[in-house]
C-alpha cells in the first residue's frame, strides 16, 4: 500500500485518482497511525518552503515519517515542495528541512542566465534520465512534465542526480540516494507521462 | 526546451460553464467538470478557471467546487474569482491547486500580492489584469470587478508592480477583445511584455490556432490562453469543447518558434 501524506498541502487528491485508476492500492494518511502500513510513501507539495515545513510539523507525522524513510527503508517519493523539504536548507525559507538527502536547495541565479530567462520556470519542459528502467522505466526519451518553481534542488553527490532538465542551464529535476526519490516536476499533473512515472514508482 | 503554454480559459456563472463577448452576454456552454474531464483527455498544458461572479456579487470562493476541479483535473489548474485574503488563498492551494489568480483585490489590496507570495510562494501567486482601451487617446487601462470599474492604472505600470511585490505570472486579459476571436491585442502583449520578467499569459481574441501561431511567433515562450477557440466550433458558435491534437500542438510551437 501506498500512502500520500496529507499535511494539508498539495495535490493529494489528484496523486489518489490516478493510483485508483491505475488499480493500485493507496491511501491518504493523515496521521501517524494512518502511515503503519505503508510499503511505499508519496510525499506532495505545493507552495513555500517554510509553510511546507511547519506544517508538516504539525501533522504529527514527521517522527513517523524519519522512522519510516531513515530506519525502515521504505521508498518514498518527494514532488516539488515535498522534494525540497528532503533537503538540509532551502534559500526560500529559514526553517531547516527534513536533512534526508545532503543537498540545498537554492534559487536560479537570474545574473547567471545567459539571456533573459523568466521566473518562475513554468510549463512543460524535457525531463532527461541518466539511468534507464526504474522511475523512468518507458520515458528514457521524449518524457515532459510540468514545472513550477524558483528554488531547485543541488544535492552535494553528483551521483544523487537521476535526470536533469535545462532551464538555461541544466540542473537536477529528479534526484535518488538509496530509497529516497524526489522530483521537481509535478507527476500528477502530467498527464501520460506522469501516470506513468507514479506507476513506475509503484512498481519500484 | 521550455515550451509555450496553450492554455484553455473556462468562466463559471451560477455553477455552469459561459462564454462572454467583451465581458457581456454570457452563453451556457456546459457543465465544469465534464469539460475538465474532456480536456483531460485532449492532455492540455494548463486550465484557467475564472469565477466571474463571485467578486461582482461579492461572494467567497466556491470551495466545493474548487474540490472538485483539482481532484478532477490531470493537468495544471489555475483557479480565480473572489479572492480576497491571505487565508483564501492558503485555503485554495490547500485544496490542491497549483495557482491561485487574483485581480480585483490585487488592485485595491496590493499588500495581498506580497503577503500571499510570503506564504505560499511567488510561483502560485497569478495577477490577472482585466484590461481595456480607454479615453479619446485609446490609452490601455485596467478595470476591476470583472470589467465594471475604472481604475485609472496603466497595465505597464501595474505588472511591474506586482512583479516587484512577489508575483509568479501574469495574465492579460483584453476586455475588448474577450469573445471576439480575431487577434490577440499584439501591441498592448508588447507593453506589458517588455515592463517584467515573469511568465506572461494572454487572454481575449483567439479565434483560431492561427492566432496561438502568431503569438508565439511574436513572442517566443509565452502562455497563449483563449476561452471561445476552445470552446465553439463554426461561425454559429456551436458548443464543442475542444482542442489540439498533441502532433498539432508540437508542430504549431516548432514551426512558431522557428519563425520568431
Amino acid at each position: 500500500m501506498i500512502a500520500i501524506v496529507n499535511y494539508g498541502l498539495g495535490n493529494i487528491h489528484a496523486i489518489a485518482n490516478i493510483y485508483k485508476r491505475l488499480n493500485i492500492p493507496a491511501r491518504i494518511a493523515s496521521s501517524a497511525e494512518d502511515l503503519t502500513q505503508a510499503q511505499k510513501i508519496v510525499l506532495p507539495g505545493v507552495g513555500a518552503f517554510d509553510w511546507a515545513m511547519t506544517r508538516l510539523d504539525q501533522s504529527g507525522m514527521r517522527e513517523c515519517l524519519d522512522d519510516l524513510v531513515l530506519c525502515k527503508g521504505r521508498p518514498v517519493l518527494g514532488i516539488c515542495v515535498g522534494m525540497q523539504m528532503m533537503a538540509k536548507r532551502s534559500d526560500e525559507g529559514r526553517l531547516e528541512g527534513l536533512g534526508w538527502i545532503d543537498a540545498d536547495v537554492r534559487r536560479f541565479d537570474e545574473d547567471s542566465f545567459a539571456h533573459k530567462t523568466r521566473l518562475p520556470h513554468m510549463g512543460w519542459n524535457d525531463v532527461v534520465p541518466r539511468k534507464d528502467g526504474g522511475l523512468f522505466r518507458g520515458l528514457e526519451s521524449g518524457a515532459r512534465f510540468y514545472f513550477l518553481h524558483s528554488y531547485y534542488f543541488a544535492p552535494s553527490q553528483e551521483g544523487d542526480v537521476l535526470a536533469i532538465t535545462d532551464y538555461n542551464g541544466s540542473y537536477a529535476s529528479c534526484v535518488r540516494s538509496g530509497n529516497i526519490f524526489g522530483v521537481q516536476f509535478h507527476p500528477e499533473k502530467s498527464h501520460q507521462w506522469g501516470i506513468q512515472l507514479l506507476n513506475n514508482f509503484a512498481e519500484l | 526546451m521550455l515550451r509555450p503554454r496553450i492554455i484553455p480559459c473556462l468562466l463559471v456563472k451560477n455553477g455552469g460553464l459561459v462564454k462572454t463577448v467583451r465581458f457581456g452576454s454570457p452563453k451556457y456552454v456546459g457543465d465544469p467538470i465534464n469539460a475538465v474531464r474532456i480536456f483531460n483527455e485532449k492532455e492540455v498544458d494548463e486550465l484557467i478557471v475564472l469565477d466571474i461572479d463571485a467578486t461582482a456579487q461579492n461572494r467567497a470562493p466556491n470551495y466545493s467546487l474548487i474540490r472538485n476541479l483539482a481532484a478532477e483535473c490531470r493537468m495544471p489548474l489555475c483557479y480565480g474569482g473572489g479572492v480576497k485574503t491571505v487565508e483564501q488563498i492558503q485555503s485554495i492551494v490547500s485544496l490542491g491547486v497549483e495557482k491561485v489568480a487574483i485581480s480585483s483585490a490585487a488592485i485595491h489590496d496590493p499588500k495581498l500580492v506580497s503577503d500571499a507570495a510570503e506564504r505560499v510562494g511567488s510561483q502560485s501567486i497569478v495577477v490577472v489584469m482585466d484590461v481595456k482601451k480607454s479615453g479619446v487617446d485609446g490609452r490601455y487601462e485596467l478595470r476591476s470587478h470583472n470589467g465594471s470599474r475604472a481604475t485609472g492604472l496603466g497595465p505597464a505600470e501595474f505588472a511591474s508592480e506586482i512583479e516587484r511585490l512577489g508575483a509568479g505570472e501574469v495574465v492579460i486579459n483584453a476586455i475588448d477583445r474577450d469573445g471576439v476571436m480575431k487577434g490577440y491585442d499584439l501591441d498592448l502583449v508588447a507593453q506589458v511584455r517588455d515592463a517584467i520578467s515573469l511568465p506572461l499569459t494572454v487572454l481575449g481574441g483567439a479565434g483560431s490556432l492561427k492566432d496561438v501561431a502568431g503569438l508565439i511567433r511574436a513572442f517566443g515562450i509565452i502562455g497563449a490562453a483563449a476561452g471561445s477557440l476552445f470552446v465553439f466550433k463554426g461561425v454559429y458558435r456551436a458548443v464543442l469543447i475542444r482542442y489540439t491534437s498533441s502532433e498539432e500542438k508540437d508542430a504549431l510551437i516548432a514551426a512558431a518558434l522557428e519563425a520568431a
